[in-house]
């Protein structure tokens, strides 16, 4: 029997079940290790393709460290995306803005274990109306204070105190 | 913007040149970002989506960058092209495999890259060569300003900005080192640096981020707590994290030169040799001797090579950018032959930057 691909005699013989199509090719040494190498060339380390094995969500091992959810809490269906707690613990993406509130119960917890926080002292969008701006740079403030004690960075939390003793004056003015 | 004419240039960010470059290739910020009025993208249908593309097209060719702006439809792009932007890191893995409308805008420097459609409906990513995580976050702050202007994001008092996955809710924030760092895998001196970083909550992850390998020694140490701590604070975290690393890195390079001087020159002249020889060759292998030839030419044992050749060879000897400059498609066989002969002509013929 020749080879398929060239006029050689066919050494190796090769039966493939393809998508339920069993396909038989025949070929000759030099075309069977083409045919090899191209097969493998389906599992080549792509250094640009992610490793499915170190691919562990960390967003599942979180999940997995908070507790379980009442029926009731898992079925709560959101009126505007339409997805429920449970889904969300199933695929790991929240559906729409409105499920941090709808779904603040169980989340608290979670973001809790993900961040050691649950309040927000990062930027804040400069449409975000100037009272809640104040509010949340006292917050920030006050955290950055904190950690500036905990560092024993003294001259830094010295400056910061002033600029929380002058935005509590200017609220009690207001 | 011919998104194959790419593989004719080079990323600004590849260049080589900031502080710290021996070590550190990039520092990177990205912020995710979701319209308020709008269903995450997992939750929109197609013609949320193409809505969601074409709402952004003007903030986003309009942001304050020093080279022009390109607002490419990925979902339009043949897959080759798709691939090779992930390659150049401009575009993520699940961007470029992800099915429906989405777009990302490009700087011509290749700093600059706003996903949209990703997990969340804007990613803003920039990048700088070295150790610059500073440049990086200011540059950034006022493309995120400059878009609000035109839109309004998901933020909420308590929780800031809101996005698809809890992880990443808050300040949005991921900022990242590039770090090569040879001596300490060699010595297995990294699984210590590894240990110790996830004790603090910082990841560390391959070239091409969450679950990629850490292929030819690059690690990549980010930030994980999004929520609860300033931009400015994680930024610190980092800042003061990295320099220890590099220093470590540096102390087990000379330690690795005093005692095994020959046997490391060895080494790096054979992956030299291999580089510049070879008929065949995979990406792993070429990932890993330029990795060697790099660390080489840092401690003065190759002297004919500038680094931004090799930085450039690390992204240009990958399959997509291989099939693109042959303007064909390569089985695996054949690209190993397509990257031989394109390592021993940019490494043999044309050194010293010419």
């Amino acid at each position: 029997m020749k080879c398929n691909f060239c006029p050689k005699p066919a050494t190796l013989h090769i039966t493939d079940l393809h998508k339920g199509v069993v396909k038989t090719i025949h070929l000759c040494n030099s075309c069977a290790q083409k045919h090899i190498a191209d097969l493998t060339a389906d599992v080549e380390t792509d250094p640009a393709q992610p490793n499915e094995a170190t691919a562990v969500s960390m967003l599942q091992l979180h999940l997995a460290e908070v507790t379980e959810e009442s029926e009731e809490q898992e079925q709560q269906r959101c009126p505007i995306c339409g997805i429920t707690y449970q889904e969300f613990r199933k695929r790991g993406r929240l559906g729409c803005p409105n499920d941090y509130t709808l779904f603040a119960e169980p989340l608290t917890p979670l973001l809790e274990n993900i961040h050691g926080s649950t309040q927000h002292t990062g930027k804040i969008p400069r449409r975000t109306p100037a009272e809640s701006r104040k509010k949340y740079e006292l917050i920030r403030l006050r955290n950055e204070l904190r950690q500036a004690i905990r560092d024993e960075n003294y001259e830094e939390a010295a400056k910061l105190r002033d600029q929380i003793r002058t935005l509590e004056q200017q609220q009690a003015s207001e | 913007m011919n998104v194959e004419d790419l593989v004719k240039t080079s990323g600004e960010w590849l260049r080589g040149t900031g502080p710290e470059s021996d070590i550190v290739i990039s520092s990177r910020i990205r912020l995710a970002r979701n319209l308020a009025d709008y269903p995450f993208v997992n939750r929109a249908d197609d013609s949320t989506r193409l809505e969601i593309v074409e709402t952004l097209r003007e903030p986003l060719t309009d942001v304050p960058v020093p080279s022009r702006m390109h607002y490419v439809r990925v979902d339009e792009l043949e897959p080759i092209d798709r691939r090779l932007l992930v390659e150049r890191q401009l575009i993520s893995h699940e961007h470029a495999e992800m099915p429906g409308p989405r777009a990302v805008a490009l700087s011509e420097h290749e700093n600059v890259s706003l996903m949209v459609n990703e997990e969340d409906h804007l990613r803003i990513q920039v990048i700088h060569s070295g150790l610059a995580l500073d440049e990086c976050w200011e540059e950034i702050n006022k493309i995120d300003d400059s878009i609000e202007e035109h839109v309004t994001y998901a933020f909420s008092d308590q929780l800031g900005y809101l996005t698809a996955c809890p992880t990443n809710v808050g300040t949005g924030i991921r900022c990242s080192v590039m770090m090569h760092l040879p001596a300490l895998s060699m010595t297995k001196e990294i699984q210590k640096v590894v240990n110790a970083l996830h004790k603090i909550n910082l990841a560390v992850r391959g070239l091409y981020g969450e679950g990629s390998q850490a292929m030819g020694d690059f690690y990549q140490i980010s930030n994980q707590v999004t929520l609860g701590r300033s931009e400015r604070s994680i930024l610190s975290t980092l800042k003061d994290v990295v320099p220890s690393i590099i220093k470590y890195e540096r102390r087990v390079r000379d330690a690795l030169v005093k005692d095994n001087r020959d046997d490391l020159h060895d080494q790096i002249a054979r992956a030299y040799g291999t580089l510049r020889s070879a008929q065949k060759i995979s990406s792993e292998e070429t990932m890993h001797l330029l990795s060697s030839v790099r660390m080489g030419v840092n401690l003065g044992l190759i002297d004919d090579l500038e680094i931004q050749t090799i930085n450039e060879l690390f992204i240009y000897t990958q399959p997509a950018h291989l099939q693109v400059l042959k303007h064909q498609t390569l089985s695996n066989s054949e690209r190993n032959v397509v990257r031989a002969a394109f390592l021993r002509d940019r490494l043999s013929g044309r050194q010293n930057g010419s």
